[in-house]
């Protein structure tokens, strides 16, 4: 996705260097993670949710081929016409396909982070189709020339005011308006014109029903639906992974989904697509990209049950603190940590490693996926394949053998105190990385070791 | 082999040995004492107006006095007096001017304030999503507490496109700051029928 080829420590030092902005980023996604506590906290039966909600998920990919023919049979017998694709690649060419045979040249998107994850609007410009990203989230990064850095708030990393400048330039509001009301009628009144002309639009698709072939889009601005029934074609982008057994079970995720992403009891919208819309041509592409790779990897095969909430990025403390563009990948945060290898392990080598094993973000996942489990097992993948960041490698060298050798360890210990606190300068320097952002505290004056033989009498 | 087939056998390769599907019964969901009260606060909370009506004149003068007189109104109810019909075969562009649109709801949820109306309700899909201010009409019978209830009413009944609708269209992608009316309608109004 992102052309740069810098790791998450260094692109965290970027986003680091404006401490305000840091603390400021921090604080919003931690208000949002205290709104879905409060939102799941009405719920007596939460837990029995997560539960029935991760069994569903388990049962799912243990059955999925029955499932993927049975959806696939029940939506062609709805007359949507359904598309294969092994990759991101074949997805984009699909979709690029489709356009080529309605001659249609403009199209609107709503969100659709399978969508990202392809690269189809790179894909689509050097094809010369211009695409426009209908959630306002979106578009601001569309305009700025960036990529969402959130799966649900795509443009979480961008003040008011400098929407306010890019929409001057844009849009052509009055320079230094940065009313968010004002801006959000801006964007509306520009969306709607795109709206009205566009004749294909392309959504996502939050789940997807075997037995009955539906297909459900959530959203809280209604772009997915403004898009869909205002275009001549209608198509549809999933992951395989996106389908659910039963109708009665959407009762299920529809409940975690929207308390769990911003603390709602339910989105706006909770869109059920069955058949199109007369003189409507409704497509869906089924795309694989990886994830039977996945699912045929027994430790992280539970990754493939998201329902991409974000709940784990706005509870994690170095998502919070580094920025979703510091995670390199279409989907950021503590489940693009553990997604993103699967894809390209060298590449993405250094994400589960921008972790600190906290375990928040599998207490608060929906469908409790253990993802903290699964970032601990992706570093020793990792390792034994031999793309472990170079420094963590010898820095986990010097401490095995450290503390494999008692005599060292207490040499070694009382060396570090003695230095912190004599030649502080020595430790807190631009060498040592785990300076960044960050101080010791007070050297304590004796060792455990040394403390506890004093006072054990 | 194409996409398809070799997309298919990789699934059946690398998928786990069957674990069973829960059933859902087990789950204890919650259930209001008043699922109306519930479903106003609720409502009320995500941007969305109640109002209590025994008649729909109620309902017309309720529109005409509280937007904008000489404005389009539309409804999809047959019996809205001088409130327009819509003609269902229109193309749904041209509803970009309506002003108001009053449709009919199946049932509400109590504990998301939402909604259920299929495209039958709002003959033109684009309707409810188009419209300048929603309107939707519920008897208050037909108010359950919680989503489990909501699919087993739904049960396997057949549409060609059903929503769920919880409150006006809504954003807050500019710093978190809440603006409702994002694409679709600034406000949304339940009349309940007693």
């Amino acid at each position: 996705m992102s052309s740069t080829n810098a790791t998450h420590p260094e692109l965290s030092t970027i986003f680091n260097k404006d401490e305000a902005r840091v603390d400021w980023h921090d604080e919003t996604l931690w208000w949002i993670r205290q709104k879905r506590d409060k939102a799941a906290w009405t719920i007596p039966e939460w837990e029995q949710l997560r539960e029935t909600a991760s069994a569903i998920k388990n049962n799912v990919l243990s059955n999925l081929q029955d499932y993927l023919l049975e959806f696939e049979k029940n939506a062609t017998a709805n007359g949507v016409i359904v598309h294969w694709a092994a990759d991101g690649k074949e997805h984009n060419e699909i979709v690029h396909s489709i356009l080529r045979e309605h001659n249609v040249s403009q199209i609107v998107k709503s969100k659709s982070m399978l969508t990202e994850e392809c690269g189809l609007n790179d894909y689509l410009a050097q094809n010369n189709i211009d695409v426009v990203d209908t959630d306002l989230g979106e578009r601001i990064v569309q305009l700025a020339n960036e990529h969402p850095s959130h799966i649900v708030l795509p443009c979480i990393h961008w003040k008011k005011e400098e929407i306010g400048e890019l929409f001057h330039q844009h849009l052509n509001t009055p320079k230094g308006n940065a009313d968010p009301q004002f801006l959000a009628g801006a964007a509306r009144i520009h969306l709607r014109e795109k709206f009205l002309t566009r004749r294909i639009a392309i959504t996502g698709v939050n789940f997807a029903v075997a037995e009955t072939g539906e297909f459900v889009v959530s959203t809280n601005e209604g772009n997915a639906d403004m898009g869909a029934h205002l275009a001549d074609v209608h198509i549809a982008c999933m992951g395989i992974e996106k389908i659910i057994p039963q109708r009665k079970h959407l009762s299920v995720f529809l409940r975690l989904l929207a308390r769990s992403a911003t603390g709602q009891p339910i989105t706006t919208y909770s869109s059920h697509f069955k058949r199109p819309n007369t003189n409507q041509e409704m497509h869906i592409v089924l795309v694989d990209n990886g994830r039977t790779v996945q699912l045929g990897r027994e430790s992280f095969r539970n990754s493939l049950k998201c329902i991409r909430c974000a709940a784990c990025f706005n509870t994690c403390p170095v998502y919070r603190r580094s920025g979703g563009h510091s995670y390199h990948t279409a989907i950021a945060g503590p489940i693009g940590a553990i997604l993103a290898p699967n894809l390209d392990m060298k590449k993405n080598a250094d994400l589960p490693f921008a972790s600190t094993l906290c375990g928040s973000c599998s207490n608060v996942c929906p469908v409790k996926i253990d993802i903290h489990n699964q970032l601990y097992l992706w570093r020793q993948e990792i390792t034994k394949e031999g793309y472990s960041p170079k420094l963590k490698t010898a820095a986990m060298k010097v401490m095995a053998a450290t503390l494999s050798k008692p005599t060292l360890f207490n040499v070694g210990g009382k060396a570090a105190r003695w230095v912190i606190k004599y030649l502080p300068f020595m430790v807190n320097n631009r060498l040592n990385p785990w300076y960044k952002q960050r101080d010791l505290p007070a050297p304590p004056k004796l060792s455990f070791t040394e403390w506890y033989k004093k006072n054990r009498k | 082999m194409n996409s398809r087939d070799k997309i298919l056998a990789a699934v059946k390769a690398n998928q786990p040995a069957l674990q069973q599907l829960p059933v859902l019964e087990g789950i204890d969901a919650i259930q209001y004492e008043d699922n109306f009260l519930q479903f106003k606060t609720v409502l009320t909370t995500i941007g969305g107006q109640l109002v209590e009506v025994t008649n729909t004149n109620e309902i017309i003068e309720y529109v005409k006095y509280n937007f904008s007189a000489h404005k389009n109104y539309v409804t999809t109810l047959p019996n809205l007096g001088e409130i327009k019909m819509l003609d269902e075969h229109l193309d749904p562009h041209l509803l970009e001017n309506i002003e108001v649109a009053i449709i009919n709801a199946l049932f509400g949820v109590a504990e998301n304030g939402s909604v259920w109306l299929t495209g039958i309700e709002m003959k033109i899909r684009a309707l409810p999503f188009i419209c300048q201010h929603l309107a939707v009409v519920l008897q208050r019978k037909d108010l359950v507490s919680n989503m489990h209830q909501a699919y087993a009413l739904i049960g396997v009944n057949d549409y060609d496109f059903g929503v769920f609708i919880a409150g006006p269209s809504k954003t807050a992608d500019i710093e978190q700051s809440l603006v409702l009316g994002a694409h679709g309608p600034k406000t949304m109004t339940v009349f309940v029928m007693n």
